[in-house]
């Protein structure tokens, strides 16, 4: 399988004045396609830093960063934006939906700056839910009408519509109750298994981890290990959706 | 993004605090308003004056003695205030001027008029047949003097509206009609003249009154060696300068002046008085816009106070849509749109608003008003353009914000 993500050596340094701070210090990994990796480590480690340039939200200070082939390391501002719509689908601790936005209106949000017409882009939009199972007689609903976990779901169904080449999600569990996040991860485990989607998730608690089939520790800017997971929990699931 | 999605993106986000939306417009709404409202106030009364003076006699001009007064003669020159101007120069006028519609001699001054027990102090004009068409003076009842009137001088008078109302007046009946004049006898200067027409409702016609010029010269002024004023039509509005050259050349050549300063006469063109009067009133109208526009500024800058704090409010809004794939220009253009939908519609409702002000104002103040639609053209397109100009750097603000950081923002 090709690699999706391929990170040669990445340093991230600040600036601050005289200060220098260097968060990442030469971080090196592939992500091969269908894979579901969990990054994991304290706060501080540098992992939030990581997740920014995965996300082709921040550039590596040097290093290479070929996301799907492209070395995205050196780009513009607006070529990122590119690369983010086409390449990512983003899955927020904090949900992020448009308060005063329909369930269906918010998945479709990103395809609006694809530039893809409405009727395609309602079907798409419907696609997607039904793939990260939610409930169809919330589509119509307003996303500040919903509880947090279905609010994640959403976000989830939003990350799939531009096909992107990977799903990545931060601390995706984090603003959640252990039922619900359970859902959650059961979600991005079908999408998974059952749909072959690249996941990336970044997280601080182990028992999130374990969901992954492969876990790279980080700490102070570096990685220490970069293991398959030999304790994968399997998300159970309730039927009913949780209010 | 497409423009229909541009469309219905900046309409969920202006809707979602009508309120807000509306007290922000409003700025726009009362700026536009104003100016529409003034520039149909400056208009109408610019196109009033202009109608005013043209309603004294198309293509007219009028010599009058003495020197250069501003405006011309609007007042008649009084018996023994310059005699300069004689029957005999006005005979050389129409012998000398080409182009020349029609010419109407004229002496003229106050006397008092009496009939029954009423009297006033009136304006008596001794004057030909011409000066109807010439002064375009139109009858209510009854003839205006005639060419006989003044070969026999008779002792015929013409009065006006207001002379009717003052002399004919009854304990009975305060507004008389023309009929109850017209075959009686009054008296000007202790004279009896009989009363054969009263001309229609007119600014100048109304306190006047008309008698054959013979008559006045021999009975009234008590000379016939000189006119107050004559008028002169021109064939046509194209001919009107060469007619004022030629009579002003042709009267210094005869009273042998040859420095055209010490003229002791004076020619005035009615079109001139009329562009005096409108450039006073474009003036006019021009400060009166300015003012408003100055509430079209607060209005503007309402709208950039309220785009920058949507913009502060709506901060992981945009690091979300930049997040998904907006580039800086969806952004800036997204807030663009929101400013200039808001301006744009405040612009329309203040042109309705502002055309209804210029309505109630004609009806209740009969000062006239009109509106035109290349100001109205205007007034939408500086309202777009408000928009634009006070709406950019809010949503640059917006465009140039870090994800990373708006993601954050709490």
């Amino acid at each position: 399988m090709p690699n999706i993500i391929e990170c040669r050596n990445i340093k991230k340094v600040y600036r601050n004045g005289d200060i220098e701070t260097v968060v990442l210090k030469g971080i090196t990994f592939s992500v091969e396609e269908g894979e579901f990796v969990a990054i994991m480590g304290p706060s501080g480690s540098g992992k939030s830093t990581m997740m920014h340039i995965l996300g082709a939200l921040d550039t590596p200070t040097s290093g290479e960063y070929l996301l799907d082939g492209k070395n995205i390391a050196q780009m513009s501002q607006d070529e990122l934006s590119e690369i983010r719509l086409d390449k990512i689908g983003f899955v927020f601790q904090a949900f992020n939906l448009l308060p005063r936005a329909t369930v269906l209106r918010n998945v479709a949000l990103p395809l609006i700056y694809a530039g893809v017409p409405k009727a395609e882009r309602e079907r798409i939009a419907e696609q997607c839910l039904t793939e990260s199972a939610f409930p169809k007689e919330f589509w119509n609903h307003y996303s500040n009408q919903i509880s947090g976990g279905m609010m994640q779901r959403v976000a989830i169904a939003r990350s799939l519509v531009n096909n992107p080449a990977m799903i990545l999600a931060d601390e995706p569990t984090g603003n959640l109750d252990s039922v619900t996040g359970e859902i959650v991860l059961h979600t991005f485990q079908s999408l998974n298994a059952e749909h072959g989607k690249t996941i990336v998730l970044i997280t601080h608690e182990s028992y999130v981890a374990e969901h992954a089939d492969r876990i790279i520790h980080i700490l102070d800017g570096q990685i220490l290990s970069d293991e398959k997971n030999h304790h994968k929990r399997i998300a159970g699931h309730e039927t009913q959706p949780i209010k | 993004m497409t423009t229909r999605d541009l469309w219905e993106e900046t309409y969920s986000a202006v809707t979602v605090n009508k309120v807000r939306t509306s007290l922000t417009m409003l700025g726009i709404v009362i700026g536009i308003a104003s100016v529409i409202a003034m520039v149909a106030i400056g208009q109408g009364s610019q196109s009033s004056i202009q109608s005013s003076i043209q309603s004294l006699g198309a293509n007219l001009l009028m010599v009058t003695p003495g020197a250069q007064r501003a405006f011309g003669s609007m007042v008649r020159a009084q018996p023994g205030s310059a005699e300069t101007l004689t029957p005999d120069d006005a005979d050389a006028i129409v012998s000398g001027v080409d182009n020349i519609a029609a010419i109407a001699r004229e002496v003229s001054g106050r006397y008092q008029t009496v009939y029954k027990s009423n009297n006033t102090n009136a304006s008596v004009v001794g004057t030909e047949a011409s000066y109807a068409t010439v002064r375009n003076v139109t009858m209510d009842e009854g003839d205006f003097i005639t060419d006989a009137d003044v070969t026999n001088s008779s002792r015929n008078a013409v009065i006006g509206q207001t002379v009717l109302a003052s002399l004919f007046a009854t304990t009975e009946n305060a507004s008389p009609t023309p009929d109850m004049a017209i075959g009686n006898t009054i008296r000007i200067n202790g004279n009896n003249f009989k009363v054969v027409g009263v001309t229609a409702t007119s600014t100048v016609a109304n306190n006047d009154i008309y008698v054959p010029l013979s008559t006045a010269q021999h009975i009234l002024v008590g000379s016939d060696k000189y006119l107050s004023e004559v008028d002169v039509e021109a064939s046509s509005q194209s001919t009107m300068t060469q007619v004022q050259n030629d009579i002003t050349n042709l009267l210094l050549t005869r009273h042998k002046i040859s420095d055209s300063s010490s003229a002791d006469f004076t020619v005035t063109n009615q079109s001139e008085i009329v562009s005096a009067a409108s450039s006073v009133t474009s003036t006019f109208t021009t400060l009166l816009a300015a003012i408003a526009s100055i509430s079209l500024l607060v209005g503007g800058i309402g709208i950039m106070n309220m785009m920058l704090t949507t913009v502060t409010e709506r901060t992981r809004e945009i690091g979300l849509r930049k997040a998904l794939g907006a580039k800086e220009r969806d952004i800036t253009l997204q807030f663009l749109a929101e400013s200039v939908l808001m301006t744009f519609v405040g612009g329309i409702i203040g042109v309705i608003l502002g055309w209804f002000i210029a309505i109630a104002i004609s009806y209740f103040e009969s000062i006239s008003t009109s509106i035109s639609i290349p100001y109205v053209l205007m007034a939408f397109g500086v309202s777009a353009a408000i928009g634009i100009i006070f709406g950019y750097y809010p949503a640059r603000r917006a465009a140039k914000l870090n994800p990373i950081e708006a993601l954050r923002y709490e």
